[in-house]
């Protein structure tokens, strides 16, 4: 009898939340990497109240966070994804080869090579910057430890990596005085996390570390949400040009019929009010004019390199640099 | 051997123990257990309540949370009957009948308690994955199993696969099956015999395994974590919660997801430690009966 009952209660809720899946407004999936959380939770709200006036129609957004290559995987593996805001290009360019479920030249559909916003990699250091920490060469002394995530799954480590290599290059004019210096810097690397959100914990929060490497707009996080009297920005003379692209996942957006949505989604970015908000966030706005000018105060000036520059591209970088076998690989020895 | 235990029993404590050896051990497991559990449980609760009651229920009625805990209590009233019903067939298979194969039964059963949970997620990513032996044919017929609620009821089911068999088959071993045999020599069916016999003398037992299987169940994070896809609101379970919140500065929210996972632990213990004492009561009384 108890079993009956339980096996009928067991029905009864998973057809519940079937049918609640049948019945309820269309949702977006935005997979997304980790430190876009709180600007997209904004935006969304933005752009949910701008699509309901526009069209009349209730839409949810889904939002699912993590480690850049991570979140790229599980796209890979069958994360059902409207649509993708990544941390590079590349993770996209693979998923392009790897499902075929969008086209490889995806990146030329919006402006700015898709990136509605960019941002670039800086230093965070503790109140008073005690190491005395001022640009790149500081952090190959001894005695000073760097935070970094591991580049083989997060896209703010490759960026990280690949602005060390840029700022080495320039300044020494060839390949093996930056690999040199690339693999001193990683000497001072204690512990590796999988995602940019787990190295800024692993230095705020755990106190471990001199120096964390950090998206430009993760430090100013950290430094707003755990305390101004805690932290300092520095801004190297030379970082890299992080774009973080954004794309429709077509096949996936076409069989859930949310092409329509998807694409406003990601247009709307483009917009002021898009643009407004990624500045809130402290992403450096693709249209600097619809951005609040007292936000954009906020950004140092430094010199940003690009990836196509230096390297000549994602494809090249990661082949060179992350891959198995990789300069990466040749270079770090966890200690 | 029961008069040599009782008169060591009352030997005076200065013999047996002159250096006050007895408090010393007290005194480091105490301290232990305070630094090692005792200390972080009060840690949650604090972080937890830091910015005050009304925080702390806003926190637990935020509707990402309650999906999470939706979820979390879908995932084990799935899982716990599954496990049950797998637990009391193999437990009986093995504990009543010699077959070929038994001892590698057996292992099968323990491998998930070898197996990092992490494994455990992604052989299912492996198996049934877009890129998996299944991937083509799933999408094909629109089954989500991987980042959806399947897959992580998947992942919840190997991890607590053994608890309930774990637990019945040195108890079935040790109850004997004499009772059974005289029901069935008086006529009993297989079924009744069952029923009328030996699940009341395991029932103890089998809450136990229960029990242990939902705190599991409940509690999971490796497993989950790998097929969850991390949605917020949708494919969370509450322990998956407590990182995405930690690691969004929430940390009141956090720590109030993780105050009901310890609220969680404290039931279960207590509830555990009640199963114990009637099944040890159970046994005693079966032995005097058979003496």
């Amino acid at each position: 009898m108890k079993l009956i009952t339980l096996a009928k209660t067991v029905i009864l809720i998973v057809a519940l939340s079937v049918s609640f899946q049948v019945i309820a407004d269309r949702t977006l999936l935005n997979v997304s990497y980790d430190p876009t959380r709180e600007f997209y939770q904004e935006y969304n709200k933005a752009f949910i109240k701008d699509w309901k006036e526009k069209t009349g129609e209730d839409v949810q957004i889904q939002q699912s966070h993590g480690g850049a290559g991570k979140q790229a995987r599980a796209v890979i593996d069958g994360l059902e994804a409207d649509v993708l805001t990544l941390a590079l290009s590349y993770d996209i360019d693979q998923i392009a080869a790897k499902t075929g479920k969008l086209d490889k030249s995806w990146q030329k559909r919006l402006p700015n090579n898709s990136a509605p916003y960019t941002s670039t990699i800086v230093f965070l250091v503790r109140k008073g910057n005690p190491k005395g920490v001022t640009d790149w060469t500081d952090l190959v002394k001894e005695g000073v430890a760097v935070i970094t995530p591991n580049p083989k799954t997060s896209g703010g480590a490759r960026y990280n990596y690949l602005a060390a290599w840029a700022f080495a290059e320039k300044k020494y004019g060839n390949k093996e005085a930056a690999k040199d210096f690339v693999k001193k810097l990683y000497k001072n690397v204690p512990i590796l996390d999988s995602g940019a959100r787990g190295s800024t914990t692993t230095f705020v929060q755990r106190g471990i570390g001199d120096v964390l490497l950090a998206w430009e707009n993760e430090a100013f996080l950290a430094v707003n949400q755990l305390g101004p009297d805690q932290f300092d920005i520095i801004v190297p003379q030379t970082s890299i040009l992080a774009e973080t692209p954004v794309t429709v996942l077509d096949k996936v957006a076409e069989k859930s019929g949310t092409r329509d949505l998807a694409e406003a989604y990601l247009n709307h970015l483009y917009s002021p009010v898009g643009q407004k908000l990624a500045a809130k966030y402290y992403y450096r706005p693709f249209k600097p004019e619809f951005a609040d000018p007292k936000d954009l105060a906020r950004f140092p000036k430094l010199e940003r390199v690009s990836v196509d520059e230096i390297f000549g591209g994602w494809e090249k970088a990661q082949a060179t640099h992350f891959a198995d076998g990789g300069t990466f690989d040749e270079i770090y020895a966890p200690q | 051997m029961k008069i040599t235990a009782a008169a060591h029993a009352h030997k005076p404590l200065s013999l047996s123990d002159p250096d006050g050896f007895k408090y010393l051990l007290i005194t480091l497991t105490l301290a232990i257990i305070g630094l090692f559990l005792v200390l972080p449980l009060a840690t949650v609760l604090t972080e937890a309540f830091a910015k005050g009651w009304l925080t702390y229920r806003d926190s637990l009625t935020h509707p990402d949370t309650l999906a999470a805990i939706r979820l979390t209590l879908l995932t084990a009233l799935i899982t716990v009957p599954l496990t049950t019903m797998f637990g009391v067939c193999a437990a009986w298979a093995i504990a009543r009948f010699e077959f070929s194969g038994k001892n590698v039964l057996l292992t099968l059963i323990d491998l998930p308690f070898s197996v990092s949970p992490v494994i455990a997620g992604l052989i299912y990513v492996l198996v049934f994955g877009a890129q998996g032996w299944f991937g083509t044919w799933l999408s094909d017929h629109d089954i989500k199993i991987i980042f959806a609620v399947p897959g992580i009821i998947l992942a919840t089911l190997f991890v607590t696969f053994p608890f309930v068999a774990r637990e019945l088959i040195p108890l079935l071993q040790e109850i004997g099956h004499e009772e059974e045999e005289a029901a069935l020599s008086l006529g009993a069916g297989s079924w009744k015999m069952f029923f009328k016999i030996t699940l009341p003398n395991i029932k103890w037992g089998l809450l136990y395994g229960v029990l242990l299987c939902n705190a599991r169940a409940m509690g999971e994070f490796g497993a989950v974590s790998v097929v969850s896809g991390h949605i917020r609101g949708l494919t969370n379970t509450l322990p998956l919660h407590v990182e995405v919140t930690y690691n969004e500065y929430d940390f009141v929210g956090s720590f109030a997801g993780a105050s009901l996972l310890a609220g969680l632990a404290v039931v279960t213990l207590v509830i555990k430690t009640f199963l114990e004492w009637r099944q040890a009561q159970d046994l005693k009384s079966a032995r005097v009966a058979s003496e």
